[in-house]
């Protein structure tokens, strides 16, 4: 069997040489130029400082270049909600409906579109530029050392630049890793590169953290401390995947190939239409179904009064000592769980409910924030551990169904929440304690 | 002719080789054969990774990385 099989392989592979002889005209130089490049791009010395220095500039870009557009776009949408307001009166709608619909189904619409549209505009096109460029591979190819070690697949590293996209997305991705096991573990950790409806949320408490702590943010410390979120996120990814592979995935690592393409010019044309088009329609879509519908919620729990206070103090008083244990409060561990559907209203809750107010809030200046926050018991371990529990904790809810889709199960999905909730819940509570003890706060 | 037989993996960069068995067995194989490694095909060993593991190789045009868990498997006879 085995020889003869050799030899059917053998002679298909030979006719394809004399076919592509026949057919095809090479130019020596090109893979003379690709040769100088992963010269570079793979060698020893600038391999990864280069991979490091282009994550960071992409980072960079991404965040100060997202700060207009999405300015633009909440004045758009938020202007509009107005226009709604002034129609829901000229038709008598009661105020209960309006609430629901506009402050609070619109409301959390335009919000999350315009936090997450104009980072993803830029983020997208920029990995895809590196990924049409063919750079991406060679990303694997300097990484997969480190991943096999985890018992992972160097491949993983693209799922998790996607991940940085939209875990969802990531999620997705992950069907490039052939082997059962190691697509799991991609999966199941994909979760800890913060996505971009993750990284205003990183972004604001850096900023809070480092003005409180050192006494002045720009944006190149706080893209720093970003960074340094997104590193720690990538060690955890390690970690994680080294223990699943070493318990509930135990086996031996899957067979490795990976191709490095030539180096190719990016048609930009598609590349814009691929990445911005198609991933602008994904968000959209996604905001429609699942933030919206949160929106409507989280207004109603935050309109309707019991007693006192409306339903979202009672359920902040009631997870306070929790909270405080992690180095947090109530109402923070009340946002994440009420921004399961959608990370980007994590803050806007908060404000909302440390204000109790009735309609999710932006704050005007980042001034105005930290002395909100700091009149709330907030000092630079809350802002941290914040940052952390943001990096660590339970995917979204887009991303959860994804991992069931893509998985078939519910035990995975299920695990694929609690892994990452144990995980920061563990963190930050070490760091909680740890730095009470030593009385840094 | 009368050069010594060896695993890819202990193929020096920058050296060619020609294959002269493919040793895997069930999946590994299947994809080591996808990519053309089948006997008398040359392939040079190209570059490490910073890690020293994968190493590229050229196999008909292509570069390939394999770990040296696959490379191992492959047995080649060096050329000039």
């Amino acid at each position: 069997m085995g020889p003869v099989r050799d030899l059917i392989v053998a002679a298909i592979y030979d006719q394809a040489r004399q076919i592509a002889d026949q057919v095809v005209r090479r130019r020596g130089a090109e893979h003379d130029i690709d040769w100088k490049i992963d010269g570079i791009v793979t060698s020893k010395v600038f391999g990864y400082p280069l991979m490091l220095g282009l994550l960071g500039f992409i980072f960079w870009l991404t965040i100060s270049g997202a700060n207009y557009p999405s300015q633009l776009l909440s004045n758009l949408l938020f202007g509009f909600q107005d226009r709604l307001t002034a129609v829901c009166q000229w038709l008598n709608v009661p105020a209960w409906l309006h609430g629901v619909l506009v402050l609070g189904l619109y409301r959390g619409l335009a919000w999350v579109v315009s936090v997450m549209l104009p980072p993803m505009a830029i983020f997208f096109p920029l990995f895809t530029f590196l990924e049409d460029l063919g750079y991406l591979p060679r990303v694997a190819f300097n990484l997969d050392r480190l991943f096999k070690r985890a018992g992972a697949h160097g491949k993983q590293v693209l799922t998790m630049c996607m991940g940085f996209g939209c875990n969802a997305a990531g999620v997705t991705a992950c069907r490039i890793i052939e082997s059962p096991r190691e697509r799991l573990i991609a999966v199941l950790t994909n979760n800890f590169v913060p996505c971009n409806g993750r990284f205003p949320l990183l972004i604001t408490m850096s900023m809070v953290m480092l003005g409180a702590w050192a006494g002045h943010a720009n944006s190149i410390s706080a893209a720093l401390c970003v960074a340094g979120a997104v590193v720690l996120g990538v060690l955890v990814t390690l970690f994680v995947s080294w223990f699943l592979s070493q318990t509930l995935l135990k086996g031996v690592p899957s067979t490795f190939t990976l191709e490095l393409p030539a180096y190719r010019w990016p048609k930009i044309g598609t590349l814009l239409i691929r990445s911005v088009l198609d991933r602008t329609l994904f968000v959209l879509f996604r905001a429609v179904v699942v933030a919206a519908p949160a929106g409507a919620l989280i207004w109603i729990l935050a309109n309707v009064h019991i007693g006192e206070s409306s339903i979202i103090g009672h359920l902040g008083g009631r997870l306070q000592g929790f909270g405080h244990l992690l180095g947090l409060d109530g109402y923070i561990i009340l946002a994440f769980l009420l921004g399961l559907p959608a990370n980007e209203l994590v803050i806007p809750i908060l404000i909302m409910s440390y204000l109790s107010e009735g309609v999710m809030l932006e704050l005007d200046s980042l001034e105005a924030l930290r002395s909100l926050l700091v009149a709330n018991g907030w000092t630079w371990l809350t802002a941290l551990n914040m940052i952390l529990f943001s990096l660590l904790h339970f995917p979204c809810g887009t991303t959860l169904l994804t991992i069931r889709k893509e998985t078939q199960s519910t035990k995975w999905t299920l695990l694929a929440a609690l892994l990452p909730t144990g995980v920061a819940i563990v963190v930050c509570f070490l760091v909680a304690q740890v730095v009470r003890l030593f009385g840094l706060v | 002719m009368g050069d010594p037989e060896m695993t890819l993996a202990c193929l020096p960069i920058g050296h060619r080789a020609q294959v002269v068995k493919v040793g895997a067995e069930g999946l590994t194989r299947n994809r080591l054969l996808d990519l053309g490694l089948v006997p008398s095909t040359v392939v040079e060993a190209v570059r490490k990774s910073p890690a020293g593991d994968p190493v590229a190789y050229k196999i008909r045009g292509a570069i390939i990385a394999l770990r040296s868990e696959e490379s191992r498997l492959v047995t080649v006879r060096p050329l000039a």
